[in-house]
């Protein structure tokens, strides 16, 4: 009597963020019977959170802007360790993609002359983000959710998946559990799309939800799949930092697009000290040129707040440490003294960033548009994850597909902001329809009922252990790594530290074996924050040895003991795998070569 | 009045007698009691618990350190923690509110702060509430439908007044916190009758999308119910995104309805207050 209901699809699609939502639509439209699971209820995954937009080149604010110059931006901000198929894919599909929303009931801001509105952000050579104030993503993935529910979709909410099911080495099905009461659900299936999100919830201070504990990552890893660039974890150089409990919170990019500027405690603009070489050309030597920039001048160029992400947030714990930070361990981000410039500073702030206005507002009792937010690094994505072929987003391991955050390739050592958003939409849509193709084209699986049996008695196993039977539950073993992971492994890395941390990741792996629960199975966080821990310990791992293993700095990853780019390591991914003797196995992959005519393009934007 | 169903059961909880929380300060500067509704569908109770405050603190926060420190299966929804997903939606000292919105700093901390799950949803445990009704409800709302493209690349073209008319009802973040104080939802239970205020937000976003062509007006009079909507404002009130509800999506709402069945508002009133369907 197994102990478990079952449920038939083609297609599995894990995740109800932008790109499970339109992968589910994709897979639907082609035929698929398709099942969606998620962990949240429908429309409060992290896609609802991004604020600043989603980047298409359709050149209605600049038309010099083009795919070409997209994928150009991309590899520079990959620096050049990008999936190049995705990245082309990506530039050259976007708009449509965009366009396909509006289709659908989105409602983007307007351009004078009524077509959508796109503004500047890091990294993106010309107006590129098109946006809704700072709450696109919540007009995205309530567009998506409200398109997908009337596509006969079977969606099922508050539900946690522990494991992916094998047959003959292909996708079989998957096990979860329903949060609300707890019961087990069997998914039999013939292709599993997934679209789980980030990991950000490996470190202590981060953007990212309760949801982000690396399931996908670790559940593909678990069946065979291999993980690729993992070391390329990005610090967003802009969340709170106070009050304590809002700390790691997002400020979006957005805030220095409309003209913000980072000051240190002595009221300097640090940014303009140091300007990377590959960046100079297209870099503001001045604050004049910086303002005018923002405010849509096409001869200026940016200023340097708009300098990539990891640039930035090092610049940051640069001022820090030597002692120019604010009150607080970060810095200043003034958007008030537009006040100098603007006429009606105050409504025009008001306008662009209504939802930063209103969380400093109720959380840390600062209006900012007349006061300096504090700022500091954050964690706030992952690179790296599932190693996917760029056209239709297949993993390794047969019948296994993955898009949006929880796949890799397309951002290579450091993501463009807005390049999410797009990737979502972008490979989410071929990764459903690639799903859809090999469920149809592949004759069904059997579900091994040993399989199943294994992954229930594992999550069950904290229940039998009881609580506190040596004192330490679910919440403080994951502490203890988020802390761990911050402190050896996060911005600023080297080797000693990072074996410190390979060591922590073992001893509390062996702990996490040992926690227990109390209560019962219906609606039980401490239950569901044990079962996250082992995905939690497995990516973090993944990451702590990738980046021990990458012995430069890059984008996302910066070693004190490897301060400098080597053009060897440009060659090679670091591809992670399970061996067979259930260790963790690195390899290098050579990325192979660019293609004559994407080759040509990047020298034309240089 | 409506807002009389804002104030918290509290009749028949039996509130605060056991649990001892076991991390309490013997000389407490800085903490605070949080009395948690704990329970299931068969029922359950308030449970005091005492933990520490620091600066800036929501009630999020102090619901987390209890479920990290003395109650690790306290069941809580939430995702952003900054009012952008809607998930924490519970009643604090009997008001409706996001509880990662909700500061400590403005609650009277001398005594304890009541935490409980929107009651207008069947309890699920906890704090979490069964709120698939609500997802339900939307599938019965016709879709989007634009208009032809204006633009041979099938793009539109829309002015940015037009499209500002609609992002305020675009902001909804599906707290359900309107849902959970509409009396007609609350005390009268006609889940069946009537969509609520969400989701008459919803419909004027879609009947007033610059795009859309679709025509709901005789499905709100009928399906949707918009004639039990007394105007009462109770939604308007605790709404989080600051949605002006009543006055700019139902009662505009109610125009179109009455202008196509030339029904004065005042006959959809009286219908309401005898309880029978408009
Ligand atoms: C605050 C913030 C602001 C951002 N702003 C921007 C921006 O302006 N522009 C931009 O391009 N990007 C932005 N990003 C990044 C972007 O939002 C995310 O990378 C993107 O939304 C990820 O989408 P996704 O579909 O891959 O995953 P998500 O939206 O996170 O969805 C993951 C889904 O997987 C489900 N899931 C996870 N594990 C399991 C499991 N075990 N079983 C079942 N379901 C599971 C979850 O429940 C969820 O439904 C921002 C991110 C944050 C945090
Ligand atoms: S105004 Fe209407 S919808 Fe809003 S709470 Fe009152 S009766 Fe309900
Ligand atoms: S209208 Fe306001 S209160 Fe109602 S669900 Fe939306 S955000 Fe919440
Ligand atoms: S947690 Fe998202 S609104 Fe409170």
């Amino acid at each position: 009597m197994p102990d478990y209901q079952t449920f038939d699809h083609d297609v599995l699609v894990v995740g109800a963020g932008g790109a499970g939502l339109r992968a589910a639509i994709a897979a639907s439209a082609a035929g698929a019977k398709v099942g969606l699971v998620c962990k949240s209820l429908l429309g409060k995954a992290h896609t609802v959170m991004a604020e600043g937009g989603v980047a298409a080149a359709l050149a209605n604010v600049d038309d010099r802007d083009s795919w070409r110059v997209h994928f150009a931006d991309t590899m520079r901000g990959g620096q050049y360790l990008n999936n190049w198929r995705m990245a082309e894919l990506h530039a050259r599909e976007a708009p449509d993609r965009v366009r396909e929303l509006e289709a659908w009931g989105a409602l983007f801001d307007r351009t004078p002359d009524g077509r959508i509105l796109q503004r500047n952000f890091g990294g993106h050579k010309y107006p590129r983000l098109a946006h809704v104030g700072d709450r696109t993503g919540l007009e995205m993935i309530r567009t998506l959710q409200d398109h997908a529910v009337y596509q006969g979709i079977d969606v099922h909410m508050e539900c946690t998946l522990v494991r992916l099911l094998t047959d003959g080495g292909r996708v079989a099905g998957a096990l979860g559990y329903d949060r609300e009461r707890g019961r087990f659900r069997l998914f039999r299936c013939r292709a599993i799309v997934l679209a789980t999100g980030g990991i950000g919830r490996a470190y202590s201070i981060t953007s990212n939800s309760w949801e982000y504990t690396g399931d996908g990552q670790a559940l593909a890893y678990g069946a065979g799949a291999a993980l690729q660039d993992m070391e390329f974890v990005q610090f967003h150089p802009t969340g709170m930092i106070w009050p304590p409990s809002v700390r790691g919170i997002l400020v979006t990019e957005g805030v220095r697009g409309e003209g913000g500027v980072l000051l240190n405690r002595q009221g300097k603009r640090f940014m303009f000290d140091d300007i990377p070489e590959n960046y100079r050309n297209q870099t503001a030597d001045n604050e004049e040129e910086g303002w005018r920039y923002t405010q849509g001048d096409k001869s200026a160029r940016r200023p340097p707040e708009l300098l990539t992400r990891d640039h930035v947030a090092r610049s940051i714990l640069r001022e820090v440490r030597e002692g120019r930070g604010s009150p607080h361990g970060g810095v200043f981000l003034d958007i008030a003294w537009i006040k100098r410039r603007l006429p009606q500073a105050r409504e025009h702030i008001i306008k662009k960033l209504p939802s930063m206005y209103h969380q400093f507002k109720q959380l840390a009792d600062i209006d900012i548009t007349t006061t300096p937010m504090e700022v500091g690094p954050t964690t706030h994505y992952v690179m790296g994850g599932i190693r996917v072929d760029g056209d239709t987003q297949r993993s390794t391991l047969p019948g296994l597909f993955a898009a949006g955050e929880c796949a890799a390739g397309l951002h290579g050592a450091n993501r463009l902001g807005g390049n999410s958003l797009s990737d979502l939409l972008v490979f989410g849509k071929r990764a459903g329809e690639f799903a859809a193709a090999f469920a149809r084209e592949h004759a069904g699986v059997t579900v091994d009922s040993g399989q199943v049996e294994d992954a229930v008695r594992c999550a069950l196993a904290p229940f039998e252990r009881g609580a506190g039977a040596d004192g330490r539950g679910p919440y403080q073993v994951q502490q203890d790594l988020q802390t761990m992971m911050q402190e050896l492994v996060g911005i600023v890395r080297t080797e000693p530290e990072m074996a410190r941390a390979l060591d922590g990741i073992a001893r509390l792996a062996e702990q996490a074996r040992q926690v227990g629960v109390a209560g019962n199975r219906e609606y039980n966080p401490g239950w569901h924050t044990a079962l996250d821990l082992p995905n939690l310990l497995t990516i973090s791992e993944a990451v702590t040895r990738a980046a021990i293993e990458r012995r430069e700095s890059r984008g996302g990853h910066f070693r004190e003991d490897f301060p400098e780019k080597d053009p060897t390591w440009g060659k090679f991914n670091i591809v992670v795998r399970r061996g067979s003797d259930g260790r963790m196995q690195l390899s290098r992959e050579p990325i192979p070569p660019l293609p004559a005519e994407l080759a040509a393009i990047i020298e034309e934007q240089k | 009045m409506a807002t009389e169903t804002l104030k918290p059961d509290l009749a028949d909880t039996g509130a605060s007698e056991e649990l001892e929380p076991p991390h309490r300060q013997p000389d407490p500067p800085a903490t605070a009691t949080f009395r948690v509704w704990r329970g299931d569908r068969e029922g359950g109770q308030l449970v005091d618990y005492t933990t520490s405050v620091s600066p800036g603190m929501v009630v999020l926060d102090a619901i987390h350190q209890i479920q990290a420190d003395q109650a690790n299966d306290l069941a809580v929804r939430w995702n952003c923690k900054a009012g952008k997903c809607g998930s924490c939606s519970a009643e604090v000292n009997g008001m409706p509110k996001l509880m990662c919105m909700t500061r400590l700093s403005e609650l009277p901390l001398e005594k304890p702060v009541t935490v409980e799950p929107m009651r207008s949803f069947p309890p699920v445990k906890d704090l979490v509430t069964d709120v698939s009704w609500n997802f339900r409800v939307k599938t019965r709302i016709k879709p989007f439908r634009p208009r032809a493209p204006d633009a041979a690349d099938g793009t539109w073209r829309m002015t940015q007044p037009d499209v500002d008319r609609v992002q305020e009802f675009r902001k909804c973040i599906e707290c359900f916190l309107c849902q959970d104080v509409c009396h007609v939802l609350r005390d009268h239970q006609l889940q069946e009758e009537f969509i609520g205020p969400r989701f008459l937000v919803h419909v004027a976003a879609l009947e007033m999308h610059p795009l859309d062509v679709e025509d709901r007006v005789a499905d709100l009079r009928r399906a949707h119910g918009i004639g039990y909507c007394n105007i009462t404002k109770c939604c308007t009130q605790v709404c989080p995104e600051h949605i002006t509800i009543t006055d700019n999506a139902i009662i505009p709402l109610k125009e179109r309805v009455v202008d196509e069945f030339f029904d004065p508002l005042g006959r959809v009133l009286k219908v309401f207050s005898r309880g029978g369907k408009a």
